[in-house]
């Protein structure tokens, strides 16, 4: 029963919030409602079993629970007029289905007149159903700070006046634009090494696409999620990084890619040649055995072209180097200002090693020591170090 | 929902500067006030009166009873307000689009949109 109970509450909450939210217009009143219903839920049910349909036993628990509260509260004004407004609504929860207004819910909570890290956060416990401490914890930052951010944020939709609503036809690319990145914000943390934040990120990405099916980035972005995600369980070995000409491809879960693949298929359907579509086709390619170097370099270029970013010119160096050879990869990285970024500098080594010069590449290396943050990939640079001192010998 | 829009001029050209005034072309300078003089007629917008130059301020401060001045805005001359209006709004995505038609906006400064509490 217990797992039943999760399940429900892993599957509802967010329809259940967002129903809510819609429906009295207070995020906090709409979570303590939410809240209360799932815990009368945890009681009841057991007993009396689950309802056919536990979506719409949980909005109206929740909803009459609120219009109780509001009751009780009367002296504030402002709710009271909410009241007003939503009692004749009564019919859409009384019915066996209730409106599914996530996609209202995950667009205001990515409003641009929030800062990222409060849109993470509002996505992650509205949509999640993470908790504040849950959130805290993934991102690193004190519980107080994640639960003030929280109540910032909440306190702003509603002072500020952010509509609760899918952005109208002329704002949507943009709007759009802001809640893709969040989910990938999301999925790239949890990519790092934290897999529940990934999880999260690939049920708002399927939620997403089930939403907006017309959308190829929707698509491109799931599809890219899928595919880099597939490959999570070789990317490292006893917590050591395993680069992916490295990995084991047998720990690569090949239902998965497959998925990826279908969702990439469905986006290039619907002539999508947006950012994240491009990422999921090079995420494709790199699941081939051979890589075709030639076509994943062209892709990066077009990704570059897409994002002005020298952060995608150096993956394309990568790949120029494996198509071309390691003169022509190191020709763009030359060219690339991104001093401060330790990739470069790691890329360099590589390619330097390649060319045979050791001393050269030695030199890229201990400078991206030098900016690397990250325990493994520090490892795994000192590892390459080491390497190279010994199949150079003793150096200076 | 009710907005003040904070109208800061910051690098953007102003007739109150001729040098800089004069880097726009005819046509943009009348565009400026073109679009001044619509955003001031939109439904919903209650003009704002015209504020002079943010070095005619004086900042007023009391300490242990006595009263000081200083010449010049509180925050710095180029983050002063040159200018404001209310709006009368659905909501802050109508504000933000208002805003973004202020010709301020465009030419160097920006908009501040303060949601305006009604007890």
């Amino acid at each position: 029963m217990v797992t039943i109970l999760e399940q429900v509450f892993r599957d509802q909450w967010g329809r259940v919030l967002a129903a809510l939210i819609g429906f009295l217009g207070d995020f906090d009143l709409a979570e303590e409602a939410a809240q209360e219903a799932f815990a009368i839920a945890a009681a009841r049910w057991p007993r009396d079993g689950v309802p056919d349909n536990p979506g719409a036993w949980l909005v109206t628990t929740a909803r009459n629970r609120a219009i109780d509260r509001i009751r009780r509260d009367r002296t504030l004004a402002t709710k009271t007029r909410m009241l007003q407004v939503a009692e004749p609504d009564e019919a859409i929860v009384t019915a066996t289905t209730f409106p599914d207004e996530r996609l209202e819910l995950i667009f205001t909570c990515c409003h641009p007149a929030l800062a990222v890290d409060a849109q993470v956060a509002l996505v992650l416990r509205t949509l999640g159903g993470l908790t504040t401490v849950q959130i805290a914890h993934a991102f690193l930052v004190p519980e107080a700070t994640m639960a003030q951010r929280l109540v910032r944020a909440k306190r702003k939709i509603k002072a500020a006046g952010i509509p609760f609503r899918v952005p109208p036809q002329h704002l949507l690319p943009e709007r759009l634009v802001t809640v893709l990145a969040v989910v990938y914000l999301i999925f790239n943390e949890g990519y790092g090494g934290r897999g529940e934040l990934a999880a999260e990120a690939l049920l708002l990405g399927r939620a997403l696409a089930e939403l907006m099916p017309s959308e190829p980035e929707v698509h491109g972005l799931l599809a890219m999620m899928l595919l880099l995600d597939a490959r999570r369980e070789a990317r490292f070995r006893d917590d050591e990084i395993v680069l992916l000409a490295d990995q084991d491809r047998s720990l690569w879960d090949e239902a998965q890619i497959a998925d990826g693949r279908a969702v990439l298929d469905r986006a290039l359907a619907l002539h999508g040649h947006g950012p994240y579509v491009v990422q999921a086709a090079i995420a494709s390619l790199h699941a081939d055995e051979p890589r075709d170097w030639p076509q994943i370099a062209a892709l990066y270029g077009e990704l570059a072209r897409l994002t002005e970013s020298p952060v995608v010119e150096l993956s394309r160096a990568v790949a120029v180097a494996e198509a071309l050879g390691p003169e022509q990869g190191l020709d763009i990285v030359d060219r690339l200002a991104l001093e401060d970024y330790h990739y470069l500098h790691s890329t360099r080594g590589e390619l330097l090693r390649r060319l045979g010069r050791p001393i050269e590449a030695r030199d890229a290396y201990r400078r991206a020591l030098a900016l690397v943050h990250d325990d493994a990939e520090r490892r795994l640079l000192e590892r390459r170090l080491a390497e190279l001192e010994t199949s150079t010998g003793p150096t200076r | 929902m009710k907005y003040l829009l904070l109208i800061h001029q910051g690098d953007s050209p102003t007739p109150r500067s001729p040098e800089a005034w004069a880097t726009l072309s005819e046509d943009e300078q009348k565009a400026v006030y073109a679009d001044y003089q619509a955003i001031n007629q939109a439904p919903g917008v209650t003009p704002g009166l015209g504020l002079d130059a943010p070095e005619t301020a004086t900042t007023v401060r009391v300490q242990d009873g006595r009263t000081l001045t200083t010449d010049g805005p509180f925050v710095e001359l180029k983050e002063a307000v040159g200018g404001y209006l209310l709006f009368e709004a659905d909501d802050l995505d109508a504000a933000i689009e208002l805003a973004a038609r202020i010709p301020a906006a465009r030419l160097g400064g920006a908009i501040e949109v303060r949601p305006i509490v009604e007890w």
